[in-house]
This record gives C-alpha cells, structure tokens and sequence, in this order.
C-alpha cells in the first residue's frame, strides 16, 4: 500500500492506496466522489475526465500513486447546486445533456479545453499554426472530440460551450 | 491489472538501473501501459515512474536544431512557438492524433514506443506472435483492414500506429538514450524500429533499461509541409494512411523531398527512393503518380485492408499537390 496526498477541489487528503488503483478508482471508490464517471476504463470516451494541475485528463488512464503531491480538480469542484460555474451554467441552459452520464466529462473537458484555448493553442481544426484560435463550430467539435455522448447530445453541447466560451472571454 | 512493485525514480540513472531488471518498465504518461495492463497483454512486476524526472525541456541545440525532452508532452510540443513556426510538420501531426486529455499526458518517448492497435494482439484468446511469439498470426486470414501492406513478415503485420513518429521520420529526428550502464547513444529514427521479422514481440533496437531521454531534430527544413491523416472519422481515430510531406521549391524544381507514412507500415514507413525520383524536378501529376508508383511496388493487400494501395496512392498525390501549390499558383498567375 502508498500513502497518497491529493489536494483534490481544495481539500488535503490522504489515503492509502494499491500501487494498481487508477485516479479514477480512488476518486470514486476512495474519496467518495463519485461525479466523475467511469465509461469505458481506456481512454476512450472522456467520461472520467479532471484536471489535473490545470489540465484536462483521462483519471482512468493513470495511477493514482503517479500523482502524489498533485492538485485534482473535479466536477465537484467547480461549482455547487446554488452558484454554478458558468459552464455548468450553459449546459443548464442550451441543454447540453440527456441522460447526462458523459456530462461530467463534458464539462470538465470543456473548462480545460477553453484554457488551452486562451493559452492559443492551434487544433487540428485550425487553418493556421499561429494567430488566435477562434472558437467556432469546428473547433469546438475538434477540441472536445475525446468527449463521447450516448446520447448525441452534441449539438445542445457545442452550443453551451460555445455561449460559456464567449461569456468568459467577455469578462476577462 | 497484475500486482507490480511502483517506484518513483529520482534520477535518469536510476531509472535506467532499476528497469534493467527483467519485467520491469518505465511509465512515463502511462495511457498506453495502463491500457494494456488492464487487459493483461502487459503483466510488469515493476513499474519504474519516470514521470517526475527533469526531461521536460525544448531547447534549441547549437546547431539551430531541437532537442525535444522524452517527456515532453504531446499537446506541449504541439504547441511550442517554435515548433509551430519551424517545425509545423510535427505540430500537424501531433494535433491529428489522439485526443486533448490524451496529448496532455502522452510524452514524447511514450509515443513513440507506443504499441500496434492491431485487434488481435488485444484479444487475449487470439494468436498473435507479437503478443505471445509463437504462436501465430490471426490477423493474416482475419479481419485486417487496419493491417500493414508495406514491411509484414509471414509472422506479422501490425502497423505501427503513431503519427508523431511520422512526422519525425520524415524531419530526421535521432534518438537520444542513457542505457542503463550509464552509456549515451544517438539513434536515428530510421534505425530505431525493427522489422517484424520472424519475432515480432520485438519492435526497437533498445536494450532493457535504455531510456530515451530526448528527441534530437536538425535545423529546420525551412519548405512547405504538410501532414495528411485519412481515417474512419473526422476526429479521434487512428490513421488508415497519412502522409508527412516536406519539400522546397527553388525555381519551380522541387529540393530536400521529405515523405514519411504512418498507417500502411509495419514502422514509421519512410523510402528514399520516392524522394528522389521527385528530387531537381518541376512537379507535376505524372511525376506524383510515378513516386506512388514506386513507394508501392512492393506493397501487399491482405484482403481487407487492399484499399489501402490505392488510397495511399491518393493520398500521397493530394500532400505533393499541396505542398507544391505555391509552384502552381506562381505559374497560373
Ligand atoms: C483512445 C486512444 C486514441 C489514441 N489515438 C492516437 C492517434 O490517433 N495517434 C497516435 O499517434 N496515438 C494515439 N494514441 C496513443 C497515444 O499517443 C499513446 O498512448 C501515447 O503517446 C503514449 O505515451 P505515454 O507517455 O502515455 O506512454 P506510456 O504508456 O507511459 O509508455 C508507453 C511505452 O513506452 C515506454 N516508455 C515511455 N517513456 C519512455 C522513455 N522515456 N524511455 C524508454 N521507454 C519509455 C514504456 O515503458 C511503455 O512500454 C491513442 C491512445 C488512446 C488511448
Ligand atoms: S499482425 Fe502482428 S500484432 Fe496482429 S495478430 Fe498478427 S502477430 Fe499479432
Ligand atoms: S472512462 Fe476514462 S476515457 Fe472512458
Ligand atoms: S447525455 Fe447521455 S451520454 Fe451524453
């Protein structure tokens, strides 16, 4: 067994793991936060996606031993029934779920993605390397192509993010 | 997943001590490791985390090359400034493959020695002679439509699936590697992978315990490039064929022809034949059809996956085209 220190939505906490426990496992089976979900277990389909010291990852596709010391922020984290976050906000809004099991997933993706977005990162949807990437349709499909949906909610999705997108780059 | 030993290494040296050991391994992102060690087609005693070393870096090398840090991640080194101007080849081809979350913990040297995605080396009650050598090859007379038609050997013909390691093909990228006696070595890319051959469980000239620690490129090659992925879906899918072109254009000939190709090889494909059949000439139709036609004398359908030989075709014709338009539109003016 590793003894594990996550900073996880703010919090300290230690717990003491098998070396083989994903981050998703240890989440939800572990630390009782059970927001992020647990599709396919391969990397596949975006549900179990966190951050992870800012950054977009699939939690079932790395240990949790590997990320000792680290800072994991997960839906939980974002915002709370009363004061959504202003993504969480926009899938309310436009809709952005049915049956709602890929919307963790989605939601966390799409606040990584719309960092990297801010950082200028190109996509393969970008015709141009450089400059200022915009966040059309295209790309929005692009960027958040490890997010699958049973559901094929994906236009209501690419519409939320698209308004969460614009409101953050209005307020900043 | 089988019980392993997890050690974080606090040095390259170390790192490379400890995973001299038989049935050891380096994780660095893990997502190909971990994928396969839930399913058991990788059963490592020792887990040796490289992850935490200080191989992070780009730099720029004294000769106006880069030298590329082993754990680099996919979606940083696509994103580098310089990468992007220089070397907008490798930015290209690292976009095209996987996804967000996937290149935010993929690395460098992960990628390249990520394994074939050859269906029947997943499935466990499947013969596969990279997976258990010996013991056949279920893909031969099976569903192969992924499969390789240039470099199979009667015991294998799994593609190796990266598109990173295309791009870098195409650039001559070398391998840097500390062995685990403490030794440094340089590899080209070209002389990294091995041909199946007759044990195909076997793919790269490294020894147990060498650890790649960077990626060298040369300077930049300063013509117009492109990276070209077919594939099932728009987005998220592995290669059916790309191709990465690079070439100059100095009054209307063509110089410094680069063409790699990920998706019909059983390694990154690259054949210097093709390039130079296009070398010191003007670009044309004709001219594309024959470097096709020379890449594919020796290329071999398997059933399903026949439609790679004239999608390559296709598909090498439309990056020559695009990395030759400048010529065209200079002249059609
Ligand atoms: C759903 C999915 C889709 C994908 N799509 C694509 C795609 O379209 N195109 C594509 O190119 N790839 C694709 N990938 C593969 C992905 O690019 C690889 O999984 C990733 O690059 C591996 O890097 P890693 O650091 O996670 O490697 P790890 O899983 O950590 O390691 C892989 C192997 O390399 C060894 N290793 C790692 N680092 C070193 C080192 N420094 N020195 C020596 N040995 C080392 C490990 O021991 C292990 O054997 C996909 C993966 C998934 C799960
Ligand atoms: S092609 Fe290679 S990887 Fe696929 S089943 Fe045959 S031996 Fe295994
Ligand atoms: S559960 Fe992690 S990607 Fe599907
Ligand atoms: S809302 Fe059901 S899977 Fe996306």
């Amino acid at each position: 067994m590793h003894d594990v220190t996550l900073t996880i939505n703010g919090e300290r906490r230690t717990v003491a793991l098998d070396a083989r426990t994903t981050l998703l496992d240890a989440l939800r089976d572990h630390l009782g936060l059970t927001g992020t979900k647990k599709g396919c277990d391969h990397g596949q389909c975006g549900a179990c996606t966190i951050l992870v010291d800012g950054r977009r990852i699939n939690a079932c596709l790395t240990l949790a031993v590997m990320h000792d010391g680290d800072t994991v922020t997960t839906v939980e984290g974002l915002g709370t029934p009363d004061d959504l976050h202003p993504m969480q906000a926009a899938f309310v809004a436009h809709d952005g779920f049915q049956c709602g099991y890929c919307t963790p997933g989605q939601i966390m993706s799409a606040v990584g993605m719309v960092g990297e977005v801010a950082k200028g990162w190109p996509s393969h949807a970008s015709a141009s390397l450089n400059g200022k990437p915009e966040l059309t349709e295209a790309e929005i499909a692009e960027r958040m192509s490890g997010n699958l949906c049973r559901c094929s909610a994906y236009p209501n999705i690419v519409a939320a993010i698209s308004a969460a997108a614009k409101d953050t780059e209005a307020s900043s | 997943m089988r019980p392993f030993e997890y050690t974080r290494a606090a040095s390259p040296g170390e790192a490379g001590q400890m995973a001299a050991a038989p049935d050891a391994r380096f994780i660095a992102g893990g997502t190909n490791l971990l994928d396969l060690m839930k399913l058991q087609i990788e059963t490592p005693d020792a887990l040796i985390d490289i992850s935490r070393l200080d191989l992070a870096a780009i730099e720029r090398t004294d000769d106006r090359g880069l030298r590329i840090g082993a754990l680099v991640t996919n979606a940083d080194l696509a994103a580098d400034p310089d990468v992007r101007r220089h070397w907008p080849l490798l930015s290209r081809a690292l976009l095209a493959g996987a996804s967000g979350q996937l290149r935010n913990k993929a690395t460098t040297g992960g990628n390249l020695l990520q394994r074939t995605r050859c269906g029947y080396f997943y499935e466990p009650s499947a013969r596969c002679n990279k997976r258990m050598p010996g013991s056949g090859c279920d893909a031969m007379e099976g569903i192969n439509r992924m499969n390789a038609i240039l470099g199979g050997s009667s015991a294998c013909i799994a593609v190796h699936p990266s598109d990173m390691a295309v791009a870098m093909r195409a650039l001559d990228a070398e391998v840097e590697t500390l062995s685990a006696d403490g030794a440094t070595r340089r590899i080209p890319l070209g002389d990294f992978y091995r041909l199946p051959g007759e044990d195909p469980s076997v793919e790269t000239v490294l020894a147990p315990g060498e650890l790649i620690v960077a990626v060298v490129l040369p300077p930049p090659h300063g013509g117009w490039q492109t990276y070209r992925k077919v594939r099932d879906r728009a987005s998220y899918a592995f290669a059916l064929v790309s191709v990465a072109a690079a070439v100059r254009l100095e009054d209307g000939l063509m110089r410094d022809v680069r063409l790699a190709f990920g998706g019909i090889g059983t390694m990154p494909w690259r054949d210097q034949r093709v390039e130079l059949v296009l070398e010191g000439k003007a670009p044309s139709d004709k001219l594309f059809d024959e470097a096709a036609r020379l890449l594919l004398q020796e290329a071999r359908g398997h059933g399903h996956n026949d439609f790679k030989i004239p999608l390559t075709r296709r598909t090498l014709m439309a990056a020559l085209r695009e990395t030759t338009a400048s010529f065209e539109e200079e002249t059609s003016a």
